[in-house]
């Protein structure tokens, strides 16, 4: 009994800092620093998901957790930073909106996020299911992050924290996705952030930057 | 499975669909497209002739075929009206394929090999709709018939003009196509039965009925052409290849004829008088306009494009006319205006094809498609010149030929609508008359314009090489037309006992055995009116042997060759010759409110003086105008949709989920 509490505070405790990065992310001006967020973000996932595994007894979470970490926190930074650094972007700040109006935004969604998972946790027999509402307003953050960015670069990474929200959303509503699906989802992030890092170059060459103004020009009138 | 005309004909059309997959071999390769594929699609056309006429004489044959959705296989069926307007396809493919074997050549546009498989699809498909006998089976059949023509017509598809075409055409097509589907689910009366037979069997209150056919007329009338959709008609002609135009107004506009006379004689068996009244008006109106803008074109592919609206417009009027006796119950005037009608059809598509063919030799020898530059061509293209004066006799509608047998059974059946038991159509029935005859005089003068301007007088641009005349292939293809032509002229009981059968079978009564013999037609009794097609022809050839004669022989070696008198102008050079458009001035005229015209006449003093008209279509700026104003209207609101902004972009399907999942909650 305590040790399934202590599992679950550990889980919520997780869920927490991982509602962190993700307001951390979308406040962050650098794109480095947007980087080692992103992976702290997925280390956080890690551990967590590896905890629920501990916890329930789910074997493949285990490895659930284990791809997350060779991924999230390993493979994915490692070829955004070599992207940053062939794209000469390291040092890049962003404009943004203005800081506190993103971050009130961010709270509604977070309040929304929660009520919507409310009927739905009610459901679900998992013990890290109170953690769904996080895992929704994470992948809300995200997609706020996506808006309020103009640099590619960021996007990207602002997707691939969506991913993490979902893959959160998985493990705690349900004890994780088949393992046919999840292995899909992370060969496709994975091949998703190739072949955008692929586009970054071609943005680039077309328009001398990676700022997104740029594409406006495309439209046709 | 035995060797049944409906056999025959299926397999028929998997030849042609394979004789198009052949064409891909080598698409680039003329000969092996042009001189193998092609004419072996012409035996195959002749082949269905064949087997069509054997089935319109044969019994009713019904097949299912077990390909298409699942538990919704194609029912087809081969009775005497199908297997008539086979016959149709059938006859008029023959020469018009043997055209084209000599026709196509390399170019810039879609390659040999891929034309003829677009080409043998639409042969195919058009067989397809004919032989359809549920809803899915026919539309199926008519979107890729649809289909496969525009691809035909954009051949040349890097012209923007021939782009704009083709995309009014399939527009309309569609628009049609959705029309029809529509009839269709209002024909199947509730029993969600899609097959032709339920739709016979379906008890549809009146007013139903009139919605159903309302949709037909209005789906197969924009293939048709019918006022006043008939605006893509003047534009495809001129954007495609001759052949394609040919197979268009001859036989393609004949399958709208098909699926009008199949909706409201056969799915809709209580015909309403007053359907009648309504297609017998929209087709005369159909018919005058048609004339009237034939005669005023300068160009000689959308003159005949103009003609075709005209034809389809008195094969319409005799439907309506048929529906009209029918619906008053008098089934075997109902009959004589159906085989009037039909008999047209059979003919349209013998002459129309032909002397579309004819534009396509003419502009292959001279490359010139407006008749203010041609002329002369007479002793060039002499084969081409003698079918076009064949074919535009038959299209005027003068005797021996088959188009005077047609009109004039059609007149003959307009002059028996005093008998009609309703006031209000008796004194109109006059008008109606004055309409036809009006449009076909008309038709005529339009006719004697084309051959005219074309054939005779000297070349109007001195520059150009003399022409040539057409090659073997085409000039086979043109020979084929004109015979069926002339034929169907002198042997009118072939193809009035044929629609005999196809009357008992829509309408329960015929003009019977005694209406046509191999020597005289009489339609209803000898008394009223009756025509000897082959004393008359044979009175003509002796009347033209006598004179040719007398000229020849007694008068030979008399004859002086000197200036003539030059009415005082010192100097004449051919392009003082009378014009398409001084020609059709007079008409312009006369009809001037159905013109929207803009002229450009020099003043006294210019140094260049320059003669310009311009005439539109009024129903464009009517109908189809506002139409466009409202879609570019509704456009550019949409369109403030797009910023090119990626984040809006993206707030935009962030505000669509919030919404959706706030929805669910």
């Amino acid at each position: 009994m305590l040790k399934l509490s202590l599992a679950s505070q550990l889980i919520h405790f997780g869920a927490a800092l991982l509602l962190l990065t993700a307001f951390a992310m979308l406040t962050q001006r650098r794109v480095l620093s947007l980087v080692n967020l992103f992976a702290w973000q997925g280390l956080i996932l890690s551990v967590s998901t590896a905890v629920v595994a501990y916890s329930s007894v789910q074997h493949h979470l285990y490895v659930s957790a284990a791809l997350s970490l060779l991924l999230k926190v390993i493979l994915l930074p490692l070829i955004l930073r070599r992207l940053l650094k062939r794209l000469n972007v390291r040092w890049d700040n962003e404009t943004l909106l203005s800081v506190p109006t993103t971050m009130l935004v961010g709270i509604v969604l977070v309040v929304f996020a929660f009520s919507l998972a409310q009927p739905i946790a009610e459901l679900s027999t998992s013990i890290a299911r109170s953690t769904l509402g996080i895992a929704l307003a994470v992948v809300m953050l995200s997609f706020l992050m996506m808006i309020t960015r103009r640099k590619a670069v960021s996007q990207v990474i602002g997707f691939l924290a969506m991913e993490n929200g979902l893959f959160f959303a998985a493990t705690s509503a349900t004890y994780g996705m088949p393992m046919v699906v999840e292995l899909g989802v992370a060969l496709d992030v994975l091949v998703g952030t190739l072949i955008l890092g692929v586009f970054f170059f071609q943005i680039r060459e077309q328009f001398d930057s990676l700022d997104l103004q740029h594409l406006e020009q495309l439209k046709e009138d | 499975m035995s060797l049944t005309p409906l056999s025959i004909i299926l397999a028929l059309v998997l030849a042609w669909f394979a004789v198009g997959l052949l064409g891909l071999i080598a698409p680039r390769n003329v000969a092996w497209v042009g001189r193998t594929l092609f004419p072996l699609g012409a035996a195959m056309g002749l082949a269905m002739a064949v087997a069509a006429v054997l089935a319109i004489f044969g019994a009713t044959e019904t097949r299912i075929l077990a390909i298409g959705l699942p538990d919704l296989p194609m029912h087809l069926r081969l009775d005497a009206l199908s297997a008539f307007f086979l016959a149709l396809i059938g006859v008029t493919t023959t020469g018009i394929s043997l055209f084209a074997a000599g026709y196509f050549r390399g170019g810039d546009g879609t390659a040999p090999g891929l034309m003829g498989l677009q080409y043998h699809v639409f042969l195919a498909s058009m067989a397809m709709v004919v032989l359809a006998d549920d809803a899915f089976a026919f539309m199926v059949a008519w979107e890729t018939m649809a289909l496969s023509s525009y691809f035909l017509v954009t051949t040349q598809h890097r012209v923007p003009e021939v782009q704009s075409a083709g995309f009014l055409y399939l527009l309309l097509a569609h628009i049609g196509a959705i029309s029809l589907l529509l009839c269709f689910g209002v024909l199947q009366g509730g029993s969600w039965q899609f097959t032709f037979d339920a739709m016979r069997a379906a008890d549809l209150a009146p007013a139903w009925a009139s919605v159903a056919f309302g949709l037909a007329l209005f789906g197969f009338g924009a293939k048709a052409g019918l006022l006043p959709l008939h605006v893509w008609l003047p534009e495809a002609h001129p954007a495609a290849p001759s052949p394609v135009s040919a197979l268009m107004s001859g036989v393609m506009l004949k399958t709208a004829i098909y699926g009008m006379v199949r909706v409201s004689f056969d799915l809709l068996p209580h015909t309403q008088w007053r359907w009648g009244v309504v297609v017998m008006v929209v087709g005369g109106l159909t018919g005058l306009f048609g004339a009237v803008f034939a005669a005023v074109q300068s160009d000689m592919k959308r003159l005949l494009a103009y003609s075709s609206i005209e034809n389809i417009g008195l094969i319409f009027s005799g439907l309506g006319l048929a529906l009209l006796f029918r619906g008053m119950g008098m089934g075997t005037l109902s009959a004589l205006a159906l085989a009037a009608t039909l008999y047209h059809c059979l003919n349209h598509a013998q002459f129309k094809s032909l002397l579309f063919l004819v534009t396509g030799s003419v502009m292959h020898a001279t490359g010139e498609r407006s008749l203010g530059k041609l002329g002369g061509l007479l002793r060039h293209m002499p084969w081409v010149a003698g079918m076009a004066l064949i074919g535009t006799l038959a299209m005027a509608g003068l005797p021996p030929l088959n188009g005077f047998v047609s009109e004039w059974l059609l007149l003959q059946s307009y002059l028996l609508t005093p008998s009609l038991p309703h006031t209000l159509i008796n004194m109109l029935a006059p008008l109606g008359v004055a309409v036809f005859a009006l449009t076909t005089a008309l038709a005529s003068y339009v006719l004697v314009k084309f051959f005219g301007v074309i054939f005779l007088g000297q070349s109007r641009e001195p520059t150009a090489p003399p022409a040539r005349d057409a090659g073997l292939l085409e000039r086979a293809g043109l020979i084929w037309l004109a015979a069926t032509s002339v034929l169907l002229g002198l042997l009118p009981v072939l193809v009035l006992r044929a629609l005999d059968r196809v009357n008992l079978e829509l309408i329960g009564s015929s003009l019977g055995e005694r209406a046509a013999t191999w020597w005289s037609v009489m339609p209803l009794s000898s008394e009223r009116a009756s025509y000897s097609p082959l004393a008359l022809g044979i009175g003509i050839l002796v009347c033209v042997a006598l004179t040719f004669l007398l000229v020849r022989r007694l008068y030979h070696g008399r004859i002086r060759l000197c200036t003539p008198w030059g009415c005082g102008y010192p100097q004449w050079t051919p392009r003082m010759q009378d014009t398409a458009e001084g020609f059709g001035q007079p008409i312009r005229r006369v009809f001037e409110p159905f013109f929207e015209v803009q002229r450009q006449t020099p003043t006294a003093f210019d140094s260049a003086p320059k003669y310009r008209v311009v005439v539109t279509d009024r129903w464009w700026g009517l109908i189809y105008a506002p139409i466009i104003r409202l879609v570019q209207m509704l456009s550019r609101w949409v369109s403030f949709l797009q910023q090119g902004n990626i984040s809006l972009y993206l707030l935009y399907s962030f505000a669509t989920l919030l919404t959706l999942l706030a929805f669910v909650l």
